[in-house]
């Protein structure tokens, strides 16, 4: 009679398992210690072998599937031998997400009355969004709805496939993101972070950054071009952000649940006070912008933030924010992280304060930054690299030119 | 000074639109117009021209058509001035419908020309009146000659559709120059009435901006009722005398030369921006001389001043100024309106067979490189087409190969701008082609046909 091949609990703390790779084939004789498979624990990779004798009839389920500890990943039995149809396939452990393209826009202070609302029952979506979605294998409850009534329409369905897809000006090519499932000690850390500090367990780095330079080279800037060589130290800080980010791409993502999503494209979110709150205008492909453009862009968007007259594109799909309360006389402060986004970065005031600089006391424009960010997907010295970097290129702003 | 919420400068099908859709919301709204209220279309474009065509399809009818139906008429003559008149009762009483409209909706009319006013005022006579929310130009379009050809409207020898609305009796002779929409409908017209009609069109073939199977079905059945066409044509000389005019034609590699007693210019159109304060208040026009638009919101350059219709840009069509004219008033009024699809705005030629459009030409789908499917059934198949004796012409459906996307639609023939809203709906609502055949069509219709041609789409045509 067939026996099942389950998941075992390979370690004490194991409650699931990945089937990293299957080591015989179905119809391949099996004796019992043969080693069937191996299996990513939350610790590490491990062997699963037979506990029984005959050929292994069936392969439950494919390389690469995670699945609760007791499972029915396979049979074991006599060649020909038909399974017990009563247990065939075991539930691999349903994604709360599919892994493939889908992309949940963060919820960024929706205010615009077309933007759906989260979908109870039925998802309005026209014939050809559902062809499109059912063909990429996307999930459509993931998708913000953009037609009448909220209903998922084609562009809907083609920006959630490539988030800031639609600038004129600048075209980009290439895959937005690389999706990466998750190890299983990327597993353990997010969830007894979250258990310990609530659903995005963060942590906040602070660093003051000397801005002289960048002061000096504003004012050049200003003083060489005039009007069109205006630019603002938080256009600067947001260039700095972006060009960082371009070096640290463990920054630049989302947490999905059961994958991270690591974009090769960065959008810089903004934060902006409008009169009953706040929205997240982004800036798409910041890293790559000159500077003057930059400013312009986060000008416009900030004044029409403030209008209400942002389409939802102009205010979803960031990979990371900056906040910044300077102007309002804020030495310093910890933003709350824009999910799914890893990180933002709090910007405060830029005050005279007396350092010691090349040995002597000075007075020099100094500026604070302090970055939260979601352990589960970023670790302390990952973080710590990034602002360091932020901070340098601020120090020597030829760095944001290159 | 009288003061309103809005304030809408032209009374055409973008004007008279938004001013009821603003009057809806509960705005006070005023309309400024100095002629007929319908504008161009009403008056002297869309209206009048389909009273004229409707003649010129019965005069085919009895004169050709009638074998075999069992019906004998004797004695049959035309009268283009009595056609005219008729034409000229169908638009009075559009313009009066449209002066109901405004009563009906509580839109107040003001009669005169006027002019923006900074800060949200139009002057009208010697009054001003101010505008609470905002201004809306839809002052629309007017013909336009090509003086830089020698041919500048005079208004006898050389006329535009304003003159050809009004003439007492066809001349018999005429070149049309500008084989569009206008051109075409107007060789319909006076080919029907006895004229010898010339079109001369310089784009390569006629209706040049639709399919161009389309164009090949028009151009056959114009050639069979004897319509000359030079497409490709340019006009190298005009003599304009007191009793007619004599064209150089270069045509194919040869030179012609034409004479006619009347040439009607159906090229061109010139947006009217002048003398109405634009450059006053800050609302700035784009390169090719429209008033330029925020996208979207069609806001001008001035804020709170939006444009509509004609002025606001192309496509030049009265029911894409009546929909912009809509959607101003619902932003005006702080709601948030469906979205202008422009790629989605039906184009039709009345003409005999009629042309009716919507979305890309086959030929735009193969310069944007995009996988398509082409589908056609032809009206010699459709029974209902053979029983009323409609069989020219074709429905043309092109399909993306891979989910099924409408990308365009063509119908040449009897109704087809009729049966174009279909294609409209199934586009704006994102039906494939197969949601358009799972509605069921009525047997026997000419719209079966266009089932057909997305069931032919998909490989599956049933009746051919």
């Amino acid at each position: 009679m067939a026996t099942k091949v389950l998941m075992e609990a390979l370690s004490p703390t194991m409650d699931e398992g990945r089937l990293v790779e299957w080591k015989k084939a179905e119809g391949d004789p099996v004796a019992a210690g043969d080693v069937l498979a191996e299996v990513e624990t939350d610790k590490a990779v491990m062997e699963l072998v037979a506990r029984g004798s005959g050929v292994l009839l069936k392969q439950s389920i494919p390389a690469g599937t995670t699945v609760p500890v007791t499972s029915t990943i396979g049979w074991i039995g006599e060649p020909g031998e038909v399974i017990p149809t009563d247990g065939a396939a075991p539930p691999a452990k349903a994604p709360a997400r599919p892994l493939a393209p889908a992309a949940s826009a963060p919820p960024a202070a929706a205010t615009a009355a077309s933007i759906a609302p989260p979908s109870a029952g039925r998802i309005k979506a026209s014939p050809l969004a559902r062809r499109m979605a059912r063909d990429q294998g996307l999930d459509l409850a993931v998708v913000p709805g953009s037609g009448p009534e909220g209903r998922i329409v084609k562009r809907d369905v083609e920006a959630t496939r490539t988030p800031g897809a639609a600038i004129p000006s600048y075209a980009f090519a290439g895959t937005g993101y690389r999706d990466e499932p998750l190890s299983q000690i990327r597993k353990t850390i997010a969830r007894r972070l979250a258990q310990s500090l609530g659903p995005i367990p963060t942590f906040y780095l602070t660093t003051e950054v000397d801005m002289e330079r960048a002061a000096e080279a504003r004012d050049a800037l200003k003083a060489e071009f005039g009007e069109a060589g205006q630019v603002s130290f938080n256009d600067l800080v947001i260039k700095a952000v972006a060009t960082a980010l371009r070096q640290h791409p463990a920054c630049n993502a989302w947490w999905q649940d059961d994958h991270i999503r690591y974009w090769n494209e960065i959008h810089i979110g903004m934060a902006v006070a409008i009169p009953d709150g706040l929205i997240t205008p982004v800036l798409r492909h910041a890293d790559q912008k000159p500077l003057r453009v930059l400013g312009a862009e986060s000008r416009d968007l900030a004044q029409r933030g403030r209008d209400r007259r942002l389409t939802p594109e102009e205010y979803t799909g960031s990979t990371f924010s900056v906040s910044n309360l300077g102007m309002l006389d804020i030495d310093e402060f910890t933003a709350i992280i824009n999910p799914p986004e890893a990180g933002i970065i709090a910007v405060g005031r830029i005050a005279e304060t007396p350092v010691v600089h090349q040995g002597q006391v000075a007075i020099r424009r100094r500026m604070r930054l302090t970055m939260s960010c979601d352990h589960r997907v970023i670790d302390g010295a990952t973080g710590a690299e990034f602002l360091r970097t932020v901070k340098r290129m601020l120090e020597n702003p030829l760095a944001l030119v290159l | 000074m009288a003061a309103y919420d809005l304030i809408v400068l032209g009374g055409g099908p973008a004007g008279y639109v938004c001013a009821i859709r603003a009057a809806q919301l509960g705005l006070a709204t005023a309309v400024v117009e100095k002629e007929k209220l319908g504008g161009v279309c009403v008056n002297i474009g869309c209206i009048p021209t389909k009273a004229l065509l409707h003649s010129a399809r019965v005069a085919n009818l009895v004169q050709h058509e009638l074998t075999g139906l069992g019906v004998t008429v004797e004695g049959v003559s035309t009268d283009y001035g009595q056609a005219m008149k008729r034409s000229r009762k169908v638009s009075e009483q559009n313009s009066k419908g449209v002066e109901f409209l405004m009563k009906k909706h509580k839109v107040t009319v003001i009669r005169g020309t006027g002019t923006l006013v900074p800060g949200k005022k139009v002057k009208v006579g010697t009054e001003v009146h101010e505008a609470r929310k905002a201004v809306v130009i839809a002052t629309g379009s007017r013909v336009k000659g090509l003086p830089q050809i020698g041919l500048e409207i005079n208004k006898t020898t050389v006329i535009s559709s304003d003159e050809a609305l009004f003439l007492e009796q066809t001349p018999g002779t005429m070149a049309i120059v500008g084989a569009g929409a206008v051109g075409c409908e107007f060789a319909d017209i006076f080919n029907a009435f006895g004229c010898a009609v010339t079109l001369v069109e310089a784009m390569p073939r006629i209706l040049p901006f639709e399919d161009a199977e389309s164009s090949e079905a028009v151009a056959k059945s114009f050639a069979k009722r004897k319509i000359q066409v030079l497409a490709g044509a340019k006009v190298l000389k005009a003599t304009v005398g007191p009793t007619g005019v004599t064209l150089e034609i270069e045509a194919g590699g040869k030179s012609q030369m034409i004479e006619v007693e009347k040439v009607l210019m159906a090229a061109g159109r010139a947006v009217n921006t002048e003398q109405m304060g634009f450059k006053e208040c800050g609302v700035e026009l784009t390169p090719q001389g429209f008033v330029k638009v925020a996208p979207g919101t069609l806001e001008t350059t001035a804020k709170g001043i939006y444009c509509i219709g004609d002025v606001a840009g192309p496509p030049m069509l009265a029911h894409k100024g009546s929909r912009e004219g809509v959607v101003v008033a619902e932003l005006i009024a702080g709601q948030h309106p469906h979205p202008i699809r422009y790629d989605n705005v039906p184009s039709v030629t009345y003409c005999h067979p009629e042309v009716a459009s919507i979305g890309l030409t086959e030929d735009q789908c193969k310069e944007q490189k995009l996988g398509y499917q082409v589908g056609k059934f032809p009206f010699s198949a459709n029974g209902r087409a053979r029983a009323t004796n409609e069989t020219e012409g074709f429905v043309k459906i092109i399909r993306d190969t891979k989910y099924g996307e409408i990308l365009g639609a063509h119908i040449v023939g009897g109704h087809a701008s009729e049966m174009i809203h279909e294609l409209a709906v199934a586009r704006e609502n994102e039906y494939t082609v197969e949601e358009v055949d799972l509605a069921i069509h009525a047997h026997p219709t000419l719209s079966e046909a266009v089932a057909e041609a997305c069931l032919d789409s998909m490989g599956r045509v049933m009746h051919t």
